[in-house]
Order: C-alpha cells, then structure tokens, then sequence
C-alpha cells in the first residue's frame, strides 16, 4: 500500500480505537470500586488507554517505511 | 520573599523575558533563519490549549466531580489523529487563500460574504468574552491569594467593589498593553507572528514544569506517592466515590459530549486555529504534533486528581476553593518558591491564551467587521492615496483593548457565580458552532452563504438561550425565574429544559439543541438554491485544496486592470516599499521585468487580492480589487464550465499518470521476460555442453578401437572380436544416449506424445519383469513379485511406465554382485494410488548422492568399474515421467544393504473407475 496512504488508515484507526476506549460502554467496564496498585480502576484504565492511543499515534506517524 | 512588589517585579520580569524571546523570534524570522520551524516547538505553541483553566480548574473540577476533568483533553487527542487530515486540509487552504482568521475561513468559502464574516466575528467574541474573564478571575484571584501570603484567605469580591479598586481591572489594561506589545508591533500588517509563537512555545513549557513540580511535591512531598493519597481517601466515601465513579451530572451523556465538544473546540477555537493553521510553518510539523501535543496534555493531567484529592484532604472544613488547591497547597506547606513557580505558571498559562485569542479576534473584529464598514460607509477615508497600515494597526489595537475591557465587564457581571471550568465551556460551546460551516466547507460543495449565515445564526440564538443568558440568570443579574418556569411563562421554553428535554446536563443538552438547529438549518437552507457563480469558484477552491488542481482563482477572473493601479492600492494597506518588494519579486518569478507589463493578468490580480487579504480580509480585498479593475463579472454558467474545465484537466492528468504507471509496469514485465530467455539459452547452452561431452565419451572409445584395428592388421582373432563388440557396444550406448537426450528435450519442452489410458499397474509390471528376465538370468539373481490382485487402475501412458519400470529394473540389475543378488518388487494400495517399490541388495547409495542420481548425466555408479555403464539420464526421464502422470519417484536406501526405489501414482479419476470396474463385472 502506499505508505501515506497506510499511516492515514493508522491515524484513521487510532482514532476510533480511541473513541471506543474512552466511552460508553467500554469505560464502564472499568467503573467500579477496585484498585491496581492502590489506584483506582478507572483512574489507572483511562491513562493507560490514553498512553496506548498516543503510542499508536506516534507509531503511525513517525515509523520509517521500509 | 512573597510580598507585593517582589511578585509584582518578578512577573514583571517574566512578562519581559517572554518579550525578549518574541523580539529574537522576530528577528530570526527576518533573518529567514526562523525559531519556530521545529515541530516541537509547534506542539508546544498548541499547548496554549492549556489555560488557566486546565492549571487551577482542572483541579477545581476533580475535587467535585472526580475523573470529570478528563474528557475535555481526551477530546483533543483523538482529534489529533484525524489532525492530519482536517489540519492539513485548513492549512493548504489558508496558505493558499492567505486567509487570517476562521471569520475570514468561512467568508471566504462562502463567496467572500462580508455578513458571513462579520456574524463569525460576532458570535467568536461574545463567545469567547466569558473565556478571557475567566482567566482574568484566575489571575486576580492568584495575585490576591499570593498577596495575603503566608495566610491564605479566599478572594472576596463584593459587586460593590469600584472599578478603580478591583485588581483585575488593571489586570486586563496590562494584558492588553503586553498583548499590543506583542501581536501588532508591525507596521506590515501581515499575517503571521513568528516572535509570539515562538513565547507561547516557552509559556507552555513553563506552565507544564510549574503544574508537574507542584504535583510532585503534593504527592511526594506531602504524602508518599500516588498509592498513599488513594489510601487516605478510604476513610471517606464520599472522596472515595470521587475517586472511583464516572462523574455524575449527566453521566456518560455529559462525558461523550465534553469530547465531542472540546474536540471541536481544538479545531476552532479562534487560538487554536491561529497558532496550528495559521502561524504553522510546514506541514510535515503535524506530524510530530499529532502525538506530542497529546502527550502534553497526558502529562499536565498526571497530577491533577492527587493534588485535588490531597487538597480536599488537607484543607478539609476550612472553606478553601478547589480552584486554588495548585496555590495554596504550597502556600500551606511555606514553600515560597514553589508557590511562586506556580504563579508563574498561572500566569503563563493566562497570557498565552489572552494574547493569542486577542490577537486572533482583533485580526478578525477588523479585518471582518471594521473594515467592511469603513469601506461600505467612509469611501472618502480610503479613497485618498496615504499609508492606511497605520489604520489597520489601530484598529486592532482598539479591538484588543474592547476585547480585554468586556472580558473584565463578564467578569464583573457573572464570573464569581460560576467555577473556571463552567465558563470555559460556555465558550467551547459557542465556538463549535462553527463545525457545521466549517467542516460541511471543506468537504461538500453544496454549502451556499445562506445555508452558513442560516445555520451560524441558528446556532448562536440556541446556544445564547440555553447556555449564555442561564450563566447571567444564575449570577443575579438577569431574573432567574426565566429559567425555572420558562420564557413568557411557557414552561416548553425553560432553556434548560428546552421542549421538555431532561436528562441531559446543561452542556449536553446545549450541544444537542445548537446542533440540531446549526446543522438543520445548514444543510436546509443550502438545498433551497443552487450555489453562485462566486460560492462555486470558491467550493472548488476549498473543496479541492488537497488536489494539485493549478490556480483555479485565477482562471476564473475576467477584467482589465493597471499594474500601477493594483500595486497602488497594496501599497495603501502593506506599505509602499514593501508593495514595491513584493512586486518586483513576482514579476521576477513570473520571468518578466516589473514595469514591462502595463496590464494586469488574471494571476496578477488574483496575487494582488492575495497580499490585501493577509492584511485586510478576503472579502474586503475583494471589494478593493474590484474597486481599481475593470471586472467583467462570469454568470454562474460560465464559472460552471470553467471548472468543468479545471477538472476535465485534472481528469486527463490522472489518466495520464495511470498510462504511465501501465507503461512502468509493462517495462517491468519485458525486462523480466527477457532475464528468462537469458536464462533458458544459458540452461540450453549447459545442456549442449554436457551432451557433446557425453556423447565424446563413446565416440572416442569408437574411434580408438577402430584404430586400434585399422593400424594393427595382424591383430589376433580374438583380440579383433573382443574390439568389435566393444565397438558395438560402444556405438548402442551412442544411440541410447542420443535416444534418451531427444525423449528428455521432447518431455521438457512440452512436446512429447502421451498416451493416457486407465491401465492395470500389475500387468505393467509383470510385463517389464518379464522383459528384463535375461538380465536377471545372466547375474543369477533372484526375482521376487509381491503383486496384490483387484486393485484399482490407474492413468497413464503404458508404453512410458514400461520404460520406467525398465529402468528401474535394469539399474537394479547392474549393481547387483553376481550369484546372489535378489531384487523385489511391491505394488501396494495407498489411500489416494499405488506405490510400486523395487528393492536390491546391492551395495546402496551414499545420502549424499541420493539426490544427484536424479540430475542429468550424473552416475554415481560403481566405483570399481571406472567406466560409466549407463547413460545417465534414466533416472531423470523416469521421474519426469512420474510426476507428469501426478505422482513421485524417490530413492531410499543405506549404503551396504541395497536401495529402494519407490514410485507412487495417484487413481484414475472416479468415474473412469467405476465404468472400468462395471465393464470388468
């Protein structure tokens, strides 16, 4: 595939990926009272989708094709 | 160290640092050696996202409603994933268009409409108004806290206070100095600002190290860590709730459309717009941005919910503002520089957004509002030959200082009755009105300026009724009960509740309603009429920005007009030596000497209203070019055909580029058609190489015989026969060879005659056993046939599995050691054909010439008889013969105890089966 047109379809892809991590119903999944590590569920799950997106984006835009 | 006039001097001094980084930026830009042309700094200048409402709010929103905060920044991340499109797309068009603002963006799309523009700039003020008062609330509140140092004592402000005593008051007259200062030093007028981009790049760092230190001291310093501050809360419920739940208030409804909203509030928010499409320097920048400004927006968000649980915490019962947690939690601890890092970072934050978005809607508030009327209204002013730069220069200066005194006015009015973030999102609502227009802009070509102004306006009165004039009820200034029993009285119209609606927060339910009638009377209104001549030329334009379509503008103007004239009428707004630089630099490019041409073309009118929109707005530059040319306006068909035109050409160049992608591609093909002939000439010339050698073999021993016998004629009898029958058999392996070398070239190329029929394997091999029965008789060796009856039949050419059982048989034979050599053949049903074995006890084949025996003219042989026996290509024709009928022929064998050769066969197809065995029956 043409390689501007493959980072496209990835950013296109991160943000969807994105859209369903951070609402209704996935983020409810993680609306309860438990802690990971003594921070709570929700809190931790919504920064480490956050941190996913941002590392699919960087991905997408900065990788060198071969 | 926290006394008056030291914060004073110090922000002083920041302020000053910040200016001194402008006026290098500016500098450099000058130089051409620009500071700004990195991507990081980029992502930085987007960061002014950031304001103060992000540096104390975000904390103020976590300590009532938890992970609430958040959305507001999710937004922004996913839409800089799609960044790369719709950014890319703004920024082509407004480079292309030298369009400054978003009010010039959707005037312009829409046919150059001066109502357009001035309704965008309208709604864009009023919108943003209640933004810039809520920074000035931050800062006033921040220098009033600092200044009760080391007590901490909330702001409080009676509506009684006179102006002339109200901190924030002078708050805003030094914010509009700095910013008059900072954005319209220039005298030129132009678009761009590389020294201010270059501080707010700075003030975004600043603001993200000050809120990170506070957040590591609060949650290292005051307490052990994230895990700590988490277990402190569970003595409580309450912030134990907080720290856990969705926040409530509209629940996942409210959280959706806080993305929704901020996601567009990053596009168009007139800041937002300024620093990513109209000051961006290069396209490729957006790249690193569409991650680093998330990024940003991750990290100034790490702390926020700790320093907001660990306020709620430590000041617990004592009446402190959440607002003022990032504040006063080191104010508490006596951490005097810390709390002045913060300050400045406060401070950084408020500047970078109040300078930005003033000078983003002063250029708007003139370049689509005053000048409009001044041209409408005072042709006398403009009609005479003088330097209007300075004009422009004041009027957006005037603009700045009414921009920053209403901000001060809202304020006044409603900013104690709301919190920071309440008010920042009366004003991201406001602005997304703007995404309809916009977006439907750059992506449909039916939008006309009615559908914009119709849906525009729509918006504004949906969102002034159910989110705007609330903000004013609730602060006391209007009657509220407006809001609880509707207007006139009509409970249908409570604008909270509008025709009933509940469920929603007031955010949600604003978005909702603005949208509906926005985008309805968008769409609704452009259908009613077909685009004009004007709205056409300008869809393409917008529509195509991202195809390589040439100057469509250009094409579709018809006039006459003075080079003098138009060079005039730039030097008016831009100045007369810079008119004359720019001009002289065209004609340049253009490849003619300035003053040749006496007459404009098209593209130097279209250049010319180019250089006047930077200054002065696409649409009054429409209206001042039209002014000094004699234009022959186009009726609607004829810009239609035009464009028709345009895209015809763009049409044949893309067929032109597929004609040459095939021709590429059948270059490609040749070339690799040719690499195989090459390559089967070389494969052939190997071939004749090594069949000349073979056949010089025999022909040499031929030829020194019969010398042998032609020079010796007293040879003895015996010695002659011996020869002879050397000779004889000499010439027989000759025929062999050439025999066998035709039969493999005829196999190979395809050539060769097969016979397919449904025979019987046993009877096959019954026949060449008896065939080569004498063989086996003169080295007396043992045959032994394991043959099964009724087994199925097979397809294959007789005559060709003869030869190859013959082989197979006769090769077996010669290695045999005379006397007791025993071979035995096995025909056995497999699940899908038959395999046929033949099995000696020769002395074997070493593995590593188990595959070479198959290779043409390979013998491995017996090393005691130096003279090759066979011809070496039995085997190879053999298994070609195999795996032509589908099957495989393969050897196994250990040196010593004889070798197996194996073939399989697959079945004839069913039905030839079937009808063979009925017959049979």
């Amino acid at each position: 595939m043409h390689r501007r047109v493959l980072a496209s379809d990835r950013l296109i892809a991160a943000f969807l990926f994105g859209c369903v991590l951070f609402n209704y119903p996935v983020l409810s999944l993680f609306d309860r009272q438990t802690t990971v590590f003594s921070i709570p569920l929700v809190y931790a799950y919504i920064f480490f989708a956050w941190v996913v997106v941002i590392a699919v984006m960087a991905w997408a835009v900065e990788r060198r094709f071969k | 160290m926290l006394e008056a006039p030291v914060v004073i001097a110090i922000s002083l001094i920041y302020l000053g640092l910040l200016f001194a980084v402008a006026w290098w930026g500016d500098q450099r830009a000058d130089q051409k050696r620009s500071l700004i042309a990195n991507p990081t700094i980029y992502a930085l200048s987007m960061a002014v996202y950031c304001t103060t409402w992000t540096f104390y709010g975000s904390v103020g929103r976590a300590a009532v409603s938890g992970i609430g905060f958040l959305p507001v920044y999710l937004g922004p991340t996913l839409v800089m994933a799609l960044g790369w499109f719709l950014l890319l797309k703004m920024i082509r068009i407004v480079k292309a268009n030298r369009i400054t603002s978003i009010a010039d963006f959707i005037s312009s799309r829409y046919g150059k409409s001066h109502v357009l523009g001035g309704l965008v700039t309208v709604i864009a003020v009023l919108g943003i108004i209640p933004y810039i008062a809520l920074q000035l609330k931050a800062v006033s509140s921040s220098v009033s806290l600092l200044l009760s140092y080391p007590e901490i004592v909330m702001p409080n402000r009676s509506a009684t206070m006179s102006v002339a005593a109200d901190i924030s008051f002078y708050i805003a007259l030094i914010l509009a100095a700095f910013t008059i200062v900072f954005g319209t030093r220039h005298l030129d007028a132009t678009e761009r600002h590389e020294g201010m981009v270059a501080a707010i790049a700075l003030e975004s760092s600043v603001k993200l190290v000050a809120f990170l230190a506070v957040g590591v001291y609060v949650t290292y310093g005051m307490y052990e860590g994230f895990g700590d501050i988490f277990e402190h809360i569970n003595a409580s419920p309450e912030l134990q709730r907080l720290a856990t739940a969705i926040p409530s208030g509209g629940g996942y409804t409210g959280w959706f459309s806080l993305i929704v909203l901020s996601a567009m509030a990053l596009l168009f928010l007139p800041r937002q717009f300024q620093v990513a499409v109209v000051e961006n320097v290069n396209e490729a920048h957006l790249k690193r941005a569409a991650w680093l400004f998330p990024l940003y927006l991750l990290l100034i968000n790490v702390f926020v919910l700790p320093i907001a649980l660990g306020g709620l915490l430590h000041f617990a019962g004592q009446g402190v503002d959440a607002d003022t947690f990032v504040l006063t939690l080191p104010m508490s601890q006596r951490q005097e520089g810390l709390t002045l890092l913060v300050f400045i970072g406060g401070l950084s934050a408020a500047t970078g957004m109040v300078i930005v978005e003033t000078i983003a809607l002063s250029t708007m508030a003139c370049n689509d509002l005053v000048m409009p009327l001044l041209i409408r209204h005072q042709r006398v002013a403009l009609d005479e030959s003088r330097d209007l730069s300075r004009l422009l220069l004041g009027i957006r200066r005037g603009a700045i200082v009414v921009i920053l005194l209403l901000g001060y006015l809202y304020f006044r009015l409603a900013g104690e009755a709301y919190a920071l973030v309440a008010i920042g999102l009366i004003s991201f609502s406001a602005v997304a009105q703007f995404a309809p227009a916009m977006i439907g802009g750059m992506y449909w070509r039916g939008g006309t300026r009615d559908g914009a102004l119709a849906g525009l306006s729509a918006g504004f009165l949906v969102w002034a009724y159910t989110l705007l004039l609330p903000s004013f009820a609730k602060s006391g200034w209007l009657p509220d009960d407006f809001l609880t029993q509707g207007l006139f009285g009509i409970e249908l119209l409570r604008p909270q509740q509008l025709f009933g609606l509940t469920g929603f927060d007031e955010i949600a339910h604003c978005l909702f309603w603005s949208f509906l009638a926005n985008i309805g009377a968008y769409v609704g209104f452009s259908l009613l009429r077909p685009p004009t001549a004007a709205e056409a030329t300008q869809a393409t334009v917008f529509v195509d920005a991202l195809k390589d379509a040439g100057p469509v503008g250009a094409a579709l103007w018809r006039g006459r007009a003075k080079v003098s004239d138009l060079q005039e009428l730039v030097a008016r707004f831009l100045g007369p030596a810079r008119a004359q630089a720019l001009f002289t630099a065209y004609a340049r490019r253009r490849g003619v000497a300035s003053g040749v041409m006496p007459e404009a073309d098209a593209q130097l009118v279209q250049f010319a209203e180019s250089l006047l929109a930077g200054a002065i707005g696409s649409a009054s530059a429409r209206v001042m070019v039209a002014s000094v040319a004699k234009e022959e306006p186009l009726s609607i068909d004829e810009v239609m055909h035009i464009l028709d035109e345009a895209s015809q050409l763009r049409t044949y160049s893309r067929e032109l580029e597929r004609k040459s992608r095939e021709l590429t591609a059948a270059t490609l093909d040749l070339q690799e058609a040719n690499e195989r002939l090459q390559e089967l000439d070389r494969v052939k010339d190997d071939i004749m190489s090594s069949v000349t050698h073979e056949l010089r073999t025999p022909l040499t021993s031929i030829r020194a015989f019969s010398e042998l016998l032609r020079d010796d004629p007293r040879m003895h009898l015996a010695d002659r026969e011996r020869f002879l029958g050397l000779i004889v058999s000499e010439a027989e392996r000759l025929t062999r060879l050439i025999n066998q070398t035709l039969d493999l070239a005829k196999i190979e190329s395809g050539r060769a005659d097969w016979n397919g029929c449904e025979l019987n394997l046993k009877e096959v091999i019954e026949q060449s056993v008896a065939a080569t029965s004498q063989l086996f008789r003169e080295k007396e060796a043992h045959v032994e046939l394991d043959l099964p009856d009724n087994l199925p039949l097979i397809l294959a050419d007789r005559d060709r599995l003869i030869q190859v059982m013959l082989n197979l048989l006769s090769n077996a034979v010669k290695f045999l050691a005379p006397g007791s050599g025993r071979v035995k053949v096995v025909l056995r049903l497999l699940t899908d054909g038959l395999e046929v074995s033949v099995t000696d006890n020769g002395p074997g084949i070493r593995p590593e010439d188990q595959q070479l025996i198959f290779e043409k003219f390979r013998q491995v042989g017996d090393t005691m008889t130096a003279k090759p026996s066979g011809t070496g290509l039995g085997l190879p024709i053999s298994r070609r013969i195999v795996e032509h009928f589908g099957g495989k022929l393969w050897v196994e064998s250990v040196p010593g105890e004889g070798a197996t050769f194996r073939f399989t066969l697959p079945f004839a197809p069913i039905q030839e089966q079937a009808l063979a065995q009925v017959a049979a029956a």
